[in-house]
């Protein structure tokens, strides 16, 4: 039986870009960014690096395929250097490799970094991506806004959800985070928006506004982990660990057999599922201090209260509507913007997550530090919800 | 038992061009105010002389064992390529089985007619039935009468030995080369001679001889005609074409010019099959096709016509037509009008041709794959099953979805894509009897669609591949009609 990594790997430094249209800087200028200030923060020098996993997504308008992009821009030791590419997930899969090559024995010290450059394309929104020779064949040209508004359909039918109180409910989750994102001077966006503003938005796919939307942007994080021990010999206290990191994959039972609704993300209840019990939570709603969930559309949100068990099925459009994920509510959510205000340079969204807990939880969250966090979640998905890759992390004090 | 019609089927795009719209955009440039009655139908952008044949195929098939089809001829103008098989897209498109013949008939307004004689041949010497098709979508200049005068359409025929709806009395050809029209290989739009030549010259004395013939082989006299069928953009030709033969004005067929135009190849065919929906036992149609020469075909309608009806037919397709008044739209689908497209629009189309024939069936014939252990269906098919925590491992055999219905899971509608009929909607498709498909949605309107909205499947155009000049082809979903517009749920 496998004994999961709950508390086997600490966090010894975090770093992350300014998040925005970053005419002024390349890919290799953003992962300098977000890795000078992590190896500041750890304290250790390069050579102390045993492997490091870098996390990007689009290849044609980032930084290329393979580890040398990194090893480069960072001239990293001559390291083993992996490139993980796992949708927009791959930053928490990253994460993953390094935290597992720590638990394992086989680094002391490891590396993970996610870096994007979306905003050289020319154009709004993601870039186009390319999916292979067959699927184009029979597959539409989608996009990412109606992948994920086609949960707010769904949703609505099973639930018996007027359109206008979904409508208003989405509205609230990107109110809250734009809220949020204000205080945050790495956020993409920092102005707040008001629920009219939200509403009367023009519609990109029905039935999700601009505001309903991520932003789009560049930006790079990195984390260095290590075991307790070695942190606490570097003269580390009040360590942050890894409780549980899971990642779970669709099968394609959701798009091809008949049995899902389509209203819910059938991989983030099982991540949630498996974390919790990896954790060794059996009551989240007490127990999770707060959570970065991936907000690539207000209707994720919404939805992925109820898959990580936060609110009950069919319960989220309450629960959003009183508050509970509001910076001042019970679990707070995106108390640092989320995709909402970040943007989502792909690669790098899941480590930017884990950021924010990492601050909150050591009280370095400035203006937007919440009283006493004790675990942290962060959900980071990438795909589309009939067909993804679904990552939940689990973090706290020691 | 001698060779006829067997079956029949057409197909009209739901587009219905307001004609209005178009005079009044042109009208500064070639003032046309007597034009303005009436529409043409329109091919959506996603259409072209396969998908309509295809369709039409479909209205005439019905839910027929179509293992049995031994051909597949496809007659139009405008075929979509000069190499491939088009009738072989049509072939793959109905899943008919592998061992068909397939031809592509073109070259001549009268190609299907001429058709017609080689699906009879074919039908006459082989073990099953013959399909005909015929379709066109023509390009016209903007500001020309042929844009007005046009429209898109098919027409599916079905010739066999078996209980023949109507039997053939006579065929009849003359073969002369009389340019009243022409289009050079490579172009996309006909030029014409003038019109006073073409009726006096052409029609009024090439036609009488080649009906003449016609009637004279199959030994009905010109005023026992009952129906006559001569397609032709000329105002009142075919009256003074009848009175020439002979034939009594009242058998003229009308030929629908008010409502969706000269739909070329196919015109003669969709016409006959519009007949036939109404005819009578015993009743002689001459339908009479004018381009290059003349052809003439001579039917008598058999006691069993009532015993087939196409799915929908000539009648129910002209009743689901949708006015379009965006003269611009027509232009742009006709290629006459460059849109600006965004980058989004820029990403390369380029079709993998290895893959394609890997998974032409599943592509072409929307075939999946049926688990014959679980009887749970897949799309794409697959090796391994989906069934949950016991994949099984080479179990499913081929399943068509393509023939049934299913029900919108989850939709949406987008502006963000670059798509030719904004908003681009796709969603998530429950199929009857199981199987699921993430597709596109085509010939909607915005608020067309919703949770539990009941769809069909139509073969179209997927993409183009305007670099190399490729077009591939796949199935979407389309709101089953006479159903009541959707709640917003």
């Amino acid at each position: 039986m496998a004994t999961g990594i709950k508390d086997k790997v600490a966090i010894l430094g975090m770093g992350c870009s300014k998040f925005g249209e970053r005419w002024d800087a390349s890919p290799e200028d953003l992962m300098v960014e977000a890795y000078t200030e992590a190896l500041k923060d750890a304290g250790i020098s390069p050579e102390q690096i045993d492997a490091a996993w870098y996390s990007t997504h689009m290849d044609d308008v980032g930084t290329g395929r393979g580890g040398t992009p990194m090893a480069i821009a960072l001239r990293l030791p001559n390291i083993g250097v992996t490139r993980v590419e796992n949708f927009c997930a791959g930053g928490t899969e990253a994460v993953r490799a390094a935290v597992y090559a720590v638990a394992a024995g086989a680094c002391d010290i490891a590396l993970a970094l996610g870096v994007e450059k979306l905003k050289d394309t020319g154009y709004g929104g993601l870039p186009v991506a390319t999916v292979g020779t067959y699927i184009p064949q029979w597959y539409p040209n989608a996009v990412a806004p109606a992948n994920f508004a086609q949960l707010a359909s769904a949703y609505r039918a099973k639930h018996g959800v007027a359109p206008e109180l979904l409508k208003r409910a989405i509205a609230h989750v990107s109110v809250k985070s734009h809220a949020n994102g204000a205080k945050n001077p790495k956020a993409h966006f920092r102005q707040a928006v008001t629920e009219e503003q939200v509403l009367k938005a023009p519609i990109i796919a029905e039935p999700l506004g601009l505001y309903d939307c991520a932003g789009v942007s560049d930006g790079a994080a990195a984390v260095i982990v290590t075991r307790p021990d070695i942190a606490r010999s570097l003269g580390k206290r009040g360590l942050v660990t890894f409780k549980a990191l899971q990642v779970v994959v669709s099968n394609g039972w959701e798009m091809h057999s008949n049995e899902w609704d389509g209203s819910y993300v059938h991989t983030a209840r099982i991540a949630a599922k498996r974390a919790y019990s990896e954790a060794g939570i059996s009551k989240p709603r007490q127990e999770i201090s707060l959570t970065e969930v991936h907000d690539c559309f207000s209707i994720t949100e919404l939805v992925t209260m109820e898959d990580l068990q936060l609110s009950d099925e069919g319960g989220a459009v309450r629960d959003v509507l009183d508050g509970v994920f509001d910076a001042e509510g019970r679990i707070p959510c995106q108390i640092d913007g989320g995709l909402k205000c970040f943007g989502h340079p792909i690669g790098a969204s899941g480590i930017r997550m884990l950021y924010e807990l990492y601050l909150q939880l050591q009280g370095r969250a400035g203006a937007r530090q919440l009283p006493d966090p004790r675990i942290g979640l962060t959900h980071n998905l990438g795909g589309q919800p009939s067909q993804n890759v679904c990552t939940v992390s689990i973090v706290g004090l020691e | 038992m001698n060779v006829g019609i067997v079956g029949y089927g057409a197909y009209i795009p739901r587009l219905r061009l307001s004609r209005k719209a178009v005079v009044e955009a042109n009208a500064w440039f070639a003032p046309q105010p007597s034009r303005s009655k009436g529409t043409r139908s329109m091919t959506n952008w996603d259409e072209d002389s396969i998908t309509m044949a295809v369709a039409a195929a479909r209205d005439c098939l019905g839910a027929m064992d179509r293992t049995t089809v031994r051909a597949v001829l496809l007659a139009s103008a405008t075929l979509p390529f000069a190499e491939r098989l088009n009738a072989g897209v049509v072939a793959g498109a109905l899943d008919l089985d592998e061992s068909v013949a397939a031809l592509d008939l073109t070259g001549s307004q009268t190609a299907a007619l001429s058709g017609f004689a080689q699906a009879a041949a074919l039908a006459a010497v082989g073990s099953g039935p013959v399909l005909l098709t015929a379709a066109d979508a023509r390009r016209t200049r903007a500001a020309s009468s042929s844009e007005l005068d046009y429209g898109d359409g098919a027409a599916a025929f079905l010739l066999g030995k078996d209980r023949p709806i109507a039997e053939i009395l006579a065929q009849a050809s003359i073969t002369v080369d009389f340019v009243d029209r022409f289009r050079l290989a490579g172009q996309d739009i006909d030029y014409h001679w003038e019109e006073r030549w073409v009726r006096d010259e052409g029609i009024s004395k090439i036609m009488p001889r080649a009906v003449a013939q016609a009637l004279a082989q199959s030994g009905v006299e010109a005023a026992r005609v009952d129906r006559f069928i001569f397609p032709s953009t000329f105002a009142k030709v075919d009256a003074v074409l009848a009175k020439k033969c002979g034939i009594a004005p009242e058998a003229v067929v009308a030929n629908l010019a008010d409502t969706i135009g000269d739909t070329g190849v196919a015109h003669g065919l969709l016409l006959l099959a519009q007949v036939l929906e109404t005819a009578s036992p015993g009743q002689v149609i001459v339908l009479a096709q004018f381009g290059s020469g003349a052809q003439v075909l001579v039917l008598r309608v058999t006691e069993r016509i009532k015993s087939f009806k196409p799915r929908l037919g000539v009648a129910r397709w002209l009743d689901r037509g949708v006015i379009e008044n965006s003269y611009t739209r027509f232009l742009v689908y006709k290629d006459q009008l460059q849109v600006e497209r965004g980058m989004r629009g820029e990403q390369d189309k380029k079709t993998a041709l290895t893959t394609a024939y890997r998974h032409h069936r599943a592509i072409l014939g929307l075939v999946a794959g049926r688990c014959s252990v679980t009887g749970q269906v897949h799309y794409p098919p697959s090796r391994y099953s989906y069934t949950q925590g016991a994949p099984a491992l080479d179990t499913q055999e081929p399943y068509p979805l393509a023939e049934r219905q299913g029900t919108v899971l989850s939709w949406s509608a987008e502006f963000l894509s670059f798509h030719l009929s904004p908003p681009h909607q796709y969603g998530q498709i429950d199929f009857d009897g199981g199987g699921r498909i993430l597709m596109d949605f085509t010939d909607v309107a915005q608020g067309d669609i919703a949770t539990g909205t009941r769809v069909e499947m139509v073969f179209r155009i997927k993409d183009t591949d305007e670099v190399r000049g490729f077009k591939r082809y796949f199935w979407k979903a389309t709101p089953v009609p006479g159903q009541p517009a959707p709640e917003r749920t």
